[in-house]
């Protein structure tokens, strides 16, 4: 076991809102924790429930859907 | 730069000066003389090899002096066009007669020993002049000891320190020892603001670039014993979102001392620097720092003067070129335009904008000859990757420091080696540079590479250079992937290299998986419809309108009110002294009864379908319904003036706004006349809490009014309460004049704003003064209080348009910097008010590039689409479940006959479609899918994610 739990979680993220958001807190040099790995849709609405479900069932931690 | 470089239609001619203009608009004969290269650009493949070879070394004047470059050498590695060039005065063989090694060593053949100076002759029908500004040099003058004191730098010589192109690759040392500074002070005004230089102006941009610079030092820096403190007379942020980057820069721990220090005097041993100035106590104060940066200020470059004189175009006292309030690019000259610094010190959103609106002006004369010098650009053919087993190429971008300050980047290329289906991997400084798109395109042939990956920055602003790279080698532009490890990385874990270092991995991986199932994607065109829509009918909403009938676009006017002309039927004159109103009545009737112009009032927008080449909207007007197509849309909704609720406003008739003291001074100036003490109080509900902008004209504003008082009445007190005086540019002369004439200046504090009450009928004022340390209280016939500038409430259009505004209500723009005046949504364009508070001259200025964006697209017949749209696959049952998410009505179902039978399935229209995938995600048979989002891609992604695990 790992000292401390660090979750790996997938973030799908809409292109035109929660991405530019992400794209801008790296502009603006906001520091948050390297836990997501972001994957970029065109929509968060693009993102299939299977996807999601698929994801949690081969162990990734968590599963964030921003948009 | 690099899109400048690679523009079929720009013809770039460096090392040039123009040295005669004949003719006039429409038809100018322009000289320009070209200094020999010595290197043949034709063959010049900037491989650096002459540079290498050169043994004279001279200090490099683009990093300030600190470090060397050679007598053949390039400016910088982004240089374009990226051809070497030699410094005749510096060069061996120029000088002594004998060297050459650079012509033994060149592999193409380049040099040219005998290259002579060039006369070129050109035939246009407009000129824009945009030769910038250059650094004050405090050298001259011996200000704070620069030139003598090693620690002692420019904000343009730290600026290089600070780049990761710079003397010490990002690394922030200082001068005299070569170690990290901790403690830095920044001194505001050099070079401006005073009558001793002679730059009476104000530079307009020194106090913001201060004060980032104060905020980026902390991330060159290591340790948290960093300290920078920034000594300035009045801040100035009041440019669009300045004043928060202002408050945050203060959050963080920056130390702002509003005091002028006396004198610098070098440290022990002509290490640090020690600088003295007077507190806010008014005691003497001697504080050591490790170094000084004086932030200089912006003026006329050197040659102004001559190439004023060469094209005829009046200068001011500053030789800054001389332009109106209304045709703020203009010249003297018809048909030359000025843009930038050289028509005043100014920031880089408003030089892009003044850019934008001299090619707006300067197409006018070239509307008969429009497109018939242009080229268009073509592709080689695209190789045909579909039997092909995936191969693909990965570049690794440092960014400077920006990626690899953080990032370790050789470790990611090696990890990317060792990828499926990755057969080449490179890392460089700058991905974006125009040498690495050539770099990326010969490795493309080289390794016969289909599909790329480039780890770099966002998407969202590079794709599209990168994509072009692919097309031009041959290479479907979809074959293309990004993996954002810079936004969404660096940037962001700046403390964690090891986490940063593995998630940057990972984002490689997924990319890479990704890739592998991308496909060639084409685009297709639809027709534009050529016609512009204008919201709003103020000065920008006018402007916008008449440069859009002049260039031939019908356009509509859609205004609310029962009239054109918006705010400026309150405003008297503008900062120049032009008046208003007079210019008013004469553009309302020119807009009216423009042919190409459709003026509706009373009118507004109702709904909106389509999207840019193709907007459909229903207006009201008057209460009745009318449906119009056009293909882009200027936003120029205005904004109005703030209603205060503080200082007895609307309790005593004697308290006013701004406009309503104008209104009085035009209307009943003789009682005005006979005030005796006549008070401002300044940041009127801006600059606090809940409105954390500076209203930028309102100081203006002020200072005009008291001037106009004072010539009024010289004995008459007036007095301005504010916070900082932000009169930019060359307003500071107004300023100036206003303290000359007698008019009391006082500084308040947001904490203790002044009081205003009545006493025996008397309007009394009461604030506390920094300097006698104790409240004063002043009489007043008239308090005129400089509101604040509100957005006009445009929630309405923002949900039709599905565009954007900020916290505060004004538009967003696509980029502040890069693209200030297109709107987040494509088509739409901004200008005026609604934007950002701003006086005339750059409303029009911003309404002029609007209408220049605008018809970038407006000349084209036809428009091409993204490709990322949905499409049906042989899945789909046409159970028709994803109709009714579709938000575009994009969808629609469709019987077909197959062996007999009739089957259902969808079909979408691509021109509807914008690949949003609600589809996707509905449908339970992996029926419909969107190009370059399908699920298995973003399953590829889920599963390289799994890896790490």
């Amino acid at each position: 076991m790992s000292k401390t739990f660090e979750p790996v979680i997938a973030g799908f993220l809409c292109n035109w809102c929660a991405y530019a958001g992400g794209d801008l807190a790296g502009v603006s040099r906001l520091q948050y924790p390297p836990n997501m790995r972001v994957i970029r849709t065109m929509c968060s609405g693009m993102v299939h429930p299977n996807l999601v479900v698929e994801a949690l069932q081969r162990g990734i931690d968590g599963v964030i859907v921003m948009g | 730069m690099v899109e400048c470089g690679r523009h079929l239609n720009i013809e770039i001619h460096t090392l040039s000066r123009v040295t005669e203009v004949l003719g006039k608009k429409g038809n100018f004969n322009v000289t320009v003389e070209q200094k020999p290269r010595y290197v043949d650009m034709d063959k010049c493949i900037a491989c650096g090899l002459c540079t290498e070879k050169c043994p004279k070394a001279v200090p490099d004047e683009f990093n300030m002096g600190v470090g060397k470059r050679k007598a053949i050498h390039i400016k910088y590695s982004q240089t374009v066009p990226l051809k070497y060039a030699i410094d005749s005065g510096n060069c061996l063989y120029f000088l002594k007669g004998k060297c050459k090694a650079c012509e033994k060593f060149c592999p193409t053949g380049a040099i040219n020993f005998q290259d002579q100076p060039r006369k070129i002759s050109l035939n246009v029908g407009s000129i824009i002049l945009a030769p910038g500004y250059e650094p004050f040099d405090p050298a001259k003058a011996d200000i704070y000891g620069y030139g003598r004191i090693a620690d002692v730098v420019t904000g343009m010589e730290y600026e290089r320190l600070l780049s990761a192109g710079g003397p010490f690759q990002g690394h922030l040392l200082r001068l005299s020892d070569n170690r990290e500074p901790k403690k830095i002070a920044w001194i505001q005004c050099v070079g401006s603001r005073t009558k001793n230089c002679g730059n009476l102006y104000c530079s307009s941009v020194c106090c913001m670039y201060a004060v980032k610079q104060a905020v980026v030092t902390a991330e060159h820096l290591h340790g948290d014993d960093v300290s920078q403190t920034v000594f300035f007379m009045d801040l100035r942020s009041h440019s669009k979102e300045f004043e928060r980057y202002y408050e945050d820069a203060r959050s963080r721990g920056v130390r702002f001392l509003r005091t002028r220090p006396h004198s610098i005097m070098p440290g022990k041993n002509n290490i640090g620097v020690s600088i003295e100035y007077t507190n806010d106590r008014g005691q003497r104060v001697e504080e050591g720092f490790d170094m000084a940066v004086l932030s200089v200020g912006l003026q006329a470059p050197p040659d102004a003067l001559e190439l004023a004189e060469v094209c005829g175009i009046e200068l001011d006292r500053y030789h800054f070129a001389v332009t109106e309030s209304f045709n703020p690019v203009a010249t003297n000259r018809d048909g030359i335009y000025v843009c930038g610094a050289f028509q005043g010190p100014k920031s880089i959103p408003r030089s892009v904008t003044e850019a934008s609106a001299a090619a707006c002006v300067a197409g006018r004369s070239l509307l008969e000859a429009r497109g018939t010098l242009t080229l268009e650009k073509t592709y080689p053919e695209e190789r045909d990757v579909s039997g092909e087993e995936p191969r693909i190429g990965v570049f690794v971008c440092s960014c400077g420091i920006n990626i690899a300050g953080v990032v370790r980047v050789q470790e990611l290329a090696e990890y990317a080696r060792g990828l499926p289906s990755v057969v080449h991997v490179e890392n460089n400084l700058f991905t974006c540079s125009t040498d690495t798109q050539d770099l990326i395109a010969a490795s493309i042939h080289e390794h016969r590479l289909n599909r790329i990956v480039v780890a770099a920055c966002t998407p969202r602003t590079h794709e599209p250079l990168f994509q072009d790279t692919l097309r031009e080698a041959g290479l479907n532009a979809y074959l293309l992937e990004m993996a954002n490890i810079r936004n969404q990385n660096s940037w962001v874990h700046q403390k964690d290299a090891e986490a940063a270092t593995a998630k940057a991995k990972d984002q490689v991986r997924m990319a890479v998986a990704k890739a592998a199932l991308n496909a060639p994607l084409s685009r297709m065109t639809v027709p534009v419809v050529q016609k512009a829509l204008v919201i709003g009918g103020g000065i920008a909403g006018m402007t916008a309108a008449l440069e859009f009938a002049e260039k031939g676009y019908p356009t509509i006017l859609v205004e609310k009110s029962d009239r054109l002309g918006g705010n400026a039927w309150h405003i008297g004159r503008t900062a120049r002294g032009e008046e208003v109103r007079a210019v008013l009545l004469e553009m309302i009737p020119r807009v009216e009864n423009h042919p190409e112009i459709t003026v509706l009032k009373r009118a507004q927008v109702v709904s909106v379908r389509g999207s840019v080449g193709n907007f459909v909207s229903e207006l009201e007007v008057e209460g009745k319904r009318r449906t119009e197509e056009y293909g882009v849309a200027v936003v120029a909704t205005g904004g109005r003036e703030y209603q205060p609720e503080e200082y007895l406003y609307g309790r005593d008739p004697r308290v006013m706004t701004h406009l309503q003291f104008d209104e009085e001074l035009r209307e009943r100036a003789p009682s005005i006349h006979k005030a005796r003490s006549v008070v401002f109080i300044q940041c009127v509900g801006s600059r606090q809490p809940g409105r954390l902008y500076c209203s930028r004209v309102c100081c203006t504003h002020t200072v005009q009014s008291a001037l106009r008082l004072k010539e009024m009445n010289a004995e008459m007190d007036v007095t301005v309460l504010y916070r900082d005086m932000r009169t930019y540019g060359t307003r500071e002369e107004l300023y100036f004049r206003a303290r000359e004439l007698g008019v009391l200046f006082l500084r308040y504090s947001l904490a203790s704003k002044p009081s205003v009450f009545q006493e025996g009928g008397q309007l009394c004022v009461e604030v506390f003064d920094h300097v006698l340390e104790r409240p004063v209280r002043i009489s007043a016939d008239y308090l005129v209080l400089a509101s604040a500038i509100l957005p006009n409430d445009i929630q309405g259009l923002v949900e039709l348009y599905k565009c954007g505004v900020n916290e505060d209500g004004f538009v967003n723009e696509a980029h502040p910097k890069l693209r200030p005046v297109d709107m987040t949504v494509d088509g739409m364009f901004v200008a005026g008010l609604c934007h950002y508070p701003k006086p005339m001259d750059e409303a029009v200025a911003q309404a002029q590039a609007a209408v220049s964006r605008a018809a970038v697209l407006l000349a084209r017949e036809r428009l091409q689409l993204d490709a990322v749209k949905s499409y049906v696959t042989e899945r789909c049952d046409g159970c028709g479940l994803c109709l009714d998410v579709c938000p575009y009505m994009a969808i629609r179902l469709e019987e077909y006959e197959k062996e007999g039978k009739v089957h259902r399935r969808i079909a979408t229209d691509k021109a509807l479609c914008k690949g949003c995938g609600l589809c996707e995600a509905t449908c339970p048979k992996e029926g419909v899918m969107v190009h370059g989002f399908t699920l298995d891609q973003l399953r590829a992604q889920v599963n390289a994610l799994v890896e790490a695990l």
